[in-house]
């Protein structure tokens, strides 16, 4: 089932004279783990908040094209409906806690949505199980290490049971210990919930392993989109100014002069394996 | 001791103690009766009563040191009161004959002590989330109300987003401490000395400050409200709360002891004289 | 020179940041100092321009104890450029911004402007100059706040986590500076976690965790040595990962980046071949 699909999507910031994004066509299906680079400013954070409303009804400007989530038109269904159904996390942790306990945080979009409390205590449990801050559960945001915020940002969104978790660079702000735990907790939402996610990264070392597909966009379009070992070894994706895996460079390196491995690896693990084969023959 | 360490006696301390659990409104009563008794009595016996009285809540509470700290700061503002009532006494000879030279000045900085006690205790053992619940519980049927006498307000208020801004203000406070912090440090780390120069120089000193902090400031409160939004702030019309306050046994009781307390003090006040 | 000699400090909310940290940095050297969150990386270095002062021990700068001079005249030998560039930025242009320590620090105006100028244009910032600090991208505000800094020549550079939320052409950028200052004989020093970032560049590592320094080396080795690693909770850069793997097969053990690892391999299947 196709969950999310754009056509011709373009939206210009008021005041801009140029598009953020331009003529994005996308289609996206149910359980996919679709990872989008692209250097700063290539239209990454425009694209998420086109997922779930946040443009056109919280950011002004002129949207052109189409975009449907969960086969709802964007456009015709307010920012707070739609979060029902799209889990947005964004980039800063600090700044999506808004109480004084993980409980209380994961309870807020539940409490908006008027549900009753016993029904409230079961899907804030299951949530903060899910993504492991039960334990943390009566802390303060400021006693939480940054990859624990945003872990309980995860389930904050989790908890109202949405189908798509958008991940707008949730961890450019962590140490690589916390990155790591947040993107296991992403690959475990994707794996074991079949939930769709759409992740923005730069720290495609970690992300990549996990992701099923990946889209690198440059100046508001699209310009690769595949299976992610095809991306990331594709001479565009370095010259775009993508931070593929070194692994990934390795392989290029060693192609340049002649050497060839039989596939692109894409975590340390399958290049020990590859780098073996060759070293054996 | 700085201001902010006086602060210290003010802000919230977790912890499990029977004064912990109680219903935020019970103990707002309780310092509340505590301090308009405290301004109904100016009789140092009376005084003493009520100052003792409000001491096994802080013990109970387990917020000694912070109250302590917080005495410590009221102490020299207890001075001044004494001060002034001992010198207005002795330059009006007249009035001395009410009460002995030194007892109405000790009487007005204790009655002072005692009210600053009661809400420390009360903020110190009240957790901004409880705090929170009682404003969201009694602000929206208050607005209700409130808007079926004078329709002209619908809309112009919004008790929930009160509530949310008050909670979230708390919550926010460590945050905006650190930011403050770093700019300073960043600042200073360019050379600027906040401790030198004139008036007007260390006025604009600040500057380099205050434009960051500002800026900052709006950024987070947009990208809150984005956050806020994206998790379906405003869906329904009665939001709902994971927590409600529920008046348990134990408020009961204390609520009734403390009225029962209450009116007792107010028939000794009214009908019995205390000789000092 | 910078010299700290078994510093511990406490926050004055009882926190332990440091505890008996002892660390050397010669002039002209590239150090990182790398660890957890916590692990006391900030605490230290805000010890090298006096912002903070050591509980007990002692730090010094060029043979001048810092508890006795002011944090204004440290800074102009140990320059510190904030991981957060927004809490720093405040001026109505780029220009403004390069300037504002200058005058600080009471150089002319005649000096100012060519410090601007020069400085401008070694960070390629000259085409910003009359623009706002805040119309400008992550990466191009970093780059003022470094500017702002490098703009009166301190002895030593600190930077806090220059990478966070770069992309992948601001870092080759900021190596680039980085490898250029070093070129001038600046002392820098790194404060990040990003290990992929440092491998490239080679340092010398300082590896902290629990406000101890625990270890102390060229990063070849330090960031190949598993053990010490994990205590600090930091991974091994891929390459790394990769390479010790492979030990047993021929290939070399402290290789760290692309361009070296491509180097052993090609000799060591030249090596296999003949």
């Amino acid at each position: 089932m196709t969950i999310i699909r754009a056509n011709g999507l373009t939206f210009t910031y008021s005041g801009q004279l140029r598009p953020a994004i331009e003529e994005v066509h996308l289609s996206i299906e149910e359980g996919e783990f679709v990872l989008i680079a692209g250097p700063s400013g290539c239209g990454k954070t425009t694209l998420c908040r086109c997922l779930n409303g946040l443009i056109p009804h919280f950011y002004e400007g002129e949207l052109k094209g189409d975009i449907f989530v969960t086969g709802l038109n964007v456009k015709d269904h307010s920012i707070r409906e739609l979060a029902r159904y799209v889990g947005m996390v964004f980039q800063n942790p600090e700044n999506q806690l808004f109480a004084l306990s993980v409980e209380k945080d994961v309870a807020f979009g539940l409490e908006n949505l008027g549900l009753p409390r016993s029904e409230m205590m079961e899907l804030i449990e299951w949530a903060m199980k899910a993504v492991g801050v039960y334990e943390l559960r009566d802390k303060a945001p400021y006693e939480l290490s940054g990859g624990q915020k945003q872990r309980v940002a995860i389930a904050c969104v989790l908890a109202m049971k949405p189908k798509v978790l958008v991940l707008d660079e949730p961890t450019s702000s962590l140490d690589p210990f916390g990155a790591r735990q947040v993107l296991e907790v992403v690959r475990k939402l994707n794996e074991e919930l079949n939930m769709t996610v759409v992740l923005v990264e730069h720290r495609l070392d970690l992300a990549v392993k996990y992701a099923t597909r990946a889209i690198v966009m440059n100046d508001g379009r699209i310009v690769l989109d595949g299976d992610p070992r095809d991306v990331l070894s594709s001479k565009e994706a370095i010259s775009i100014g993508i931070d593929v895996p070194k692994v990934v460079k390795l392989y290029r390196a060693l192609q340049e002069v002649g050497l060839t491995l039989s596939e692109v690896p894409i975590a340390a693990e399958e290049m020990v394996q590859l780098l073996q084969e060759v070293l054996k023959r | 001791m700085s201001f902010l360490d006086v602060l210290e006696g003010l802000r919230f301390k977790k912890a499990s103690s029977p004064i912990h659990k109680l219903d935020p409104r019970v103990k707002f009563a309780l310092a509340l009766s505590l301090s308009t008794l405290a301004l109904a009595f100016k009789e140092l016996l009376a005084l003493i009563a009520l100052f003792t009285a409000h001491v096994p809540l802080i013990l109970l509470g387990g917020v000694i040191r912070q109250w302590a700290r917080m005495m410590k700061g009221a102490s020299l503002f207890a001075f001044f009161i004494f001060l002034t009532n001992f010198l207005f006494i002795h330059f009006h000879p007249g009035y001395a004959a009410l009460s002995p030279t030194f007892v109405l000045p000790i009487s007005m900085a204790l009655r002072f002590l005692t009210i600053v006690g009661a809400f420390s205790c009360f903020f110190l053992t009240t957790s901004p989330d409880d705090l929170g619940l009682a404003l969201e519980r009694h602000l929206v049927p208050f607005t209700k109300w409130l808007i079926e006498r004078v329709p002209r307000l619908k809309g112009a208020i919004d008790p929930y987003g009160l509530c949310f801004a008050f909670i979230a203000s708390v919550r926010f406070i460590p945050t905006m401490v650190e930011e403050a912090t770093s700019i300073v440090d960043a600042q200073r780390a360019r050379g600027l000395e906040l401790d030198r120069g004139g008036l007007l120089k260390r006025i604009r000193g600040y500057v380099p400050i205050l434009i960051p902090m500002v800026i900052n400031a709006l950024r987070r409160s947009d990208e809150l409200a984005e956050a806020m939004e994206s998790r379906a702030w405003g869906a329904v019309k009665e939001r709902t709360s994971l927590y409600e306050l529920r008046l348990k046994k134990g408020d009961a009781i204390v609520m009734a002891l403390t009225a029962l307390a209450f009116a007792i003090a107010v028939y000794v006040r009214i009908s019995i004289p205390i000789p000092l | 020179m910078i010299e700290a000699k078994g510093v511990y400090f406490r926050y004055p909310n009882g926190v332990e940041a440091l505890r008996d940290a002892t660390i050397r940095i010669d002039d002209g050297e590239l150090v990182a100092i790398m660890g957890p969150n916590g692990a006391g990386k900030t605490t230290l270095v805000k010890h090298f321009n006096g912002l903070l002062k050591p509980t007990k021990g002692e730090v010094f700068v060029d043979g001048v104890n810092t508890k006795e001079v002011s944090i204004a005249s440290l800074a102009r030998k140990v320059g510190y450029v904030f991981q957060n560039p927004d809490h720093q930025l405040f001026c109505e242009s780029v220009e403004e911004e390069v300037a504002f320590a200058l005058r600080n620090f009471g150089f002319d105006e005649a000096e100012v402007e060519r410090r601007v100028t020069w400085v401008l244009e070694f960070f390629e910032l000259t085409p910003y100059k009359r623009k706002s600090p805040f119309t400008l991208s992550v990466g191009e505000r970093k780059r003022v706040t470094i500017a702002s800094i490098i703009a009166w020549n301190p002895k030593v550079i600190i930077l806090d986590e220059p990478t966070l939320g770069q992309d992948y052409f601001q870092k080759e950028k900021l190596r680039d500076f980085i490898l250029r200052l070093r070129k001038r004989g600046g002392t820098v020093v790194l404060v990040t976690h990003d290990v992929e970032f440092v491998s490239e560049l080679k340092p010398r590592i300082v590896l902290m965790a629990d406000g101890r320094v625990m270890a102390d080396g060229p990063a070849e080795s330090i960031l190949t040595d598993r053990a010490i690693l994990k205590e600090a909770s930091i991974f091994p850069p891929q390459i790394a990962q990769v390479f010790l793997e492979l030990v047993n097969v021929g290939l070399p053990k402290g290789v760290i980046n692309v361009e070296d690892a491509k180097g052993a391999l090609l000799r060591l299947l030249r090596s296999m071949r003949s």
